[in-house]
């Protein structure tokens, strides 16, 4: 298991309608902002996410291949006004979308939390050199250690 | 992202310091040395990881006479799983929101 959350939903739609909503910025300034988006849609690119409460955050886009895959790293974690995602403060986000029927799986995979504040100069103090992933879930070691050393 | 969930993140990104902190959760407590004894690591490597993983507040030490003993502090791990279970619940409600949109067709 490694550092990441794994989420998968079937939408009755077509893939090319869920291709749509996820990489449109009318449609991302929707469901997953709530105050508009900015797309600029290739690889490269860079999404900006808007919410009336909780401000803005930037999304660097990873990899786009259209209708079946689409990615990008984003730092969410620093509010407002949202920061450039780098390797130390962002998290890769891969949608997978497969034909399934007449509707579509849509999967979510958020990686990289084990590499958040890692930076170069506290990668040296730590001794790292070995950040391969989590062995298991974060939570599952959590309430091993809590019921052991209860 | 807060300081202290930050610096777990960090200490957590080595598959030895999480087998570290596992083996001393079985064991309640323990010393470098008996540490060492079930790593596959030497005693120096241990105390540094030990270190580490104290900055991050995952373990504390207390000396006991001439020890010096660690033991697990299981608070900054449960509150970054629950952050870790919030953010997943985050993509829940954002994929049911985009399945609604979806559904609705074209025209929503």
């Amino acid at each position: 298991m490694e550092d990441r959350i794994e989420r998968d939903v079937v939408i009755e739609a077509p893939v090319d309608r869920v291709w749509s909503l996820i990489t449109e910025a009318e449609h991302l300034g929707t469901w997953f902002g709530d105050d508009g988006a900015d797309v600029d849609l290739r690889e490269g690119g860079e999404i900006e996410l808007r919410w009336e409460e909780q401000g803005s955050a930037r999304c660097r886009i990873e990899r786009i291949d259209e209708p079946n895959a689409f990615s990008f790293r984003w730092a969410p974690f620093k509010d407002p006004g949202g920061v450039e995602p780098s390797a130390g403060n962002s998290t890769l986000v891969e949608f997978t979308l497969v034909a399934e029927g007449d509707g579509t799986r849509l999967r979510v995979v958020e990686s990289g939390f084990a590499s958040l504040g890692t930076t170069p100069e506290k990668r040296r103090s730590n001794l790292d050199g070995n950040t391969e992933g989590w062995d298991q879930e974060l939570g599952e070691l959590a309430e091993y250690a809590a019921l052991l050393t209860a | 992202m807060s300081d202290q969930r930050t610096e777990v993140f960090a200490a957590l990104a080595d598959s030895t310091r999480w087998r570290l902190l596992e083996v001393l959760a079985g064991r309640g407590r323990g010393t470098a040395t008996t540490l060492a004894g079930e790593m596959p690591v030497s005693r120096p490597a241990v105390i540094k990881h030990l270190a580490v993983l104290g900055r991050a507040g995952l373990v504390e030490r207390r000396r006991v006479g001439r020890e010096v003993v660690f033991a697990v502090r299981t608070e900054p791990l449960a509150e970054t799983a629950r952050w870790m279970a919030g953010v997943a619940s985050e993509w829940d409600a954002r994929l049911l929101a985009l399945k609604r949109l979806a559904e609705a067709g074209p025209e929503a």
